[in-house]
């Protein structure tokens, strides 16, 4: 917990709303998001989560309420460099989508060259680094379509890594990975959190993957009804009480 | 046998085939992996539209078709974006609206004559050295704009929120694909017709992604199947006396249902 740099906030959000319509998606969000930290946002199908993100990233704008990345106003903040984003695999993917490993990670880099700059032998380096990282390197040459769920996430969190990013958003990464990869994927979070030292943003419906390794804990439905450290939110939503008959993940909590 | 290069209509159309079986192909495969295949063959048919307009105002109609073809390109892009209309039904509009334009355009023009033909399918006996000069500098024109920003159409082809979230102008580049479609379907009508230029855009892409190899290599065997296409079509369209658009596309075609064929018995 030490870790967390109270006083850094990445993200500011503040009274945030979002209409749809006659709808009210979201109503009057306050959160912040510190350096260092690796922070869950839980909450179901429907309860306005993906709309926050959207919101966070500046690819919505709130219908009231100031967002702020970084310090500056999040419609106008420009150095997109330093926001890592891993999508959600299975609305946004396309499996027979003709790109190597090494070109979809490559793509991370894109944004940080301009027009008529080509990718540099640099560019590949950091490509192949990202890759090692996410235990992916021997796949280089491998069509993306052809790698199973759990590693074509570990693809995309790789292309996230190359921008070089101060924190990363993923959003439901879950979906489609199997169980076992699943662990493993979340395992890889927490490292990329503790080791890198990157601020963690995971948006799921999956309490027990937000167990596995957040260290705060932000629920929304709507609005948002609790945000506190993971001890409390175990707590608060009885999870430890099942966990604890999942011996393996609560080692892993304790230790 | 007669040589073939003893004339020289043969040589222009030749030039002019190898351009556009060269731009073709790379504008193809972005349209084709976004899902956008119907918006080249509802500008080919927005394209009729501007030959007619060319033909009664007495304007070279490639010209003409090409201004015409770019704004409702633009057109299209805004209805698309505002979403004001329901997904593809804007391309139903334009392509149905233009082609009820062209037909009063051509009836007024009194432009329904063996000319038209060529237009709709294309030949290339009727390919000008003027015309050979307007291909290549659109050609140059296309290919240039689409060096400059491959990084940027390749990562929205791929996934387009992710290329916003990384600062990328997704609005711009989608504009300004849509346009260079709008160019590549106006530099191709001679050679291939109006009715034909989508399957040149899309069936050499649709090919080579049969072959599943990576995106750079993707585009370089769309690129053999769209040239060699080309020329062999125009060979033998000149030996056996057929449409020069027609025999491209049905060896593009054929091409097409080897490979997809082959593919399946892996």
């Amino acid at each position: 917990m030490h870790r967390v740099n109270h006083a850094d906030n990445i993200v500011e959000l503040k009274n945030v709303s979002f209409n749809y319509g006659n709808d009210r998606v979201l109503k009057d969000i306050n959160l912040n998001i510190h350096r260092g930290d690796y922070l869950g946002i839980v909450g179901t199908n429907g309860s306005g989560k993906t709309t926050l993100l959207k919101i966070i990233l500046g690819l919505l704008p709130p219908s009231s309420g100031s967002v702020k990345l970084f310090g500056q106003d999040a419609k106008n903040f420009k150095d997109r460099s330093k926001i890592g984003y891993v999508p959600q695999k299975v609305t946004n993917f396309d499996a027979n989508f003709p790109a190597t490993v090494e070109e979809v990670v490559l793509m991370g880099r894109y944004a940080r060259r301009g027009l008529f700059h080509s990718i540099k032998e640099g560019d590949r380096k950091r490509v192949r680094f990202a890759l090692e990282q996410v235990e992916m390197a021997s796949y280089e040459n491998r069509l993306i379509g052809e790698l199973s769920g759990g590693q074509q996430q570990r693809v995309f969190i790789a292309r996230a890594l190359v921008t070089e990013p101060e924190i990363v958003f993923l959003d439901e990464p879950t979906t489609g990975v199997d169980k076992g990869a699943r662990d493993e994927f979340y395992q890889l979070l927490k490292k990329l959190n503790e080791d890198l030292k990157l601020t963690v943003v995971l948006i799921t419906h999956d309490m027990e993957g937000v167990a596995y390794g957040a260290m705060h804990v932000a629920c929304v439905d709507h609005t948002l009804f609790f945000h506190s450290s993971l001890e409390e939110f175990l707590k608060e939503t009885k999870l430890n009480e099942k966990l604890e008959r999942d011996a393996r993940i609560i080692a892993h909590h304790h230790q | 046998m007669i040589n073939l290069f003893q004339y020289d209509f043969v040589t222009r159309g030749l030039e002019a085939g190898l351009i556009v079986g060269f731009i073709a192909p790379l504008i193809g495969i972005f349209l084709v992996l976004r899902r956008y295949s119907l918006i080249a063959d509802t500008l080919a048919h927005v394209s009729l539209a501007g030959i007619a307009l060319g033909l009664l105002l007495g304007i070279n109609p490639i010209l003409s078709a090409l201004i015409f073809t770019i704004f409702s390109s633009l057109g299209i892009e805004r209805l698309r974006t505002t979403k004001r209309t329901y997904g593809e039904s804007a391309l139903a509009l334009f392509l149905s609206g233009s082609l009820a334009l062209a037909t009063v355009l051509l009836s007024l023009a009194k432009g329904f004559n063996t000319n038209l033909l060529n237009y709709l399918f294309g030949s290339i006996v009727t390919v000008t050295q003027n015309d050979v000069y307007v291909i290549a500098s659109l050609a140059v024109i296309v290919a240039a704009t689409i060096y400059a920003l491959y990084k940027e159409l390749v990562y929205i082809s791929f996934d387009e929120e992710a290329a916003r979230v990384s600062g990328l102008p997704t609005r711009v580049i989608n504009t300004v694909l849509i346009v260079l479609t709008a160019v590549t379907v106006s530099l191709s009508i001679p050679v291939v017709g109006v009715l034909l230029i989508a399957a040149l855009i899309v069936i050499p892409v649709v090919a080579a992604l049969q072959l599943k190899k990576s995106f750079a290599k993707t585009i370089f065997y769309a690129e053999i199947i769209s040239l060699f296409s080309v020329v062999s079509g125009i060979i033998v369209s000149f030996y056996f006396d057929l449409s020069t658009g027609g025999t491209i596309v049905l060896i593009v075609l054929g091409i097409f249902m080897l490979l997809s064929f082959s593919n399946r018995n892996k």
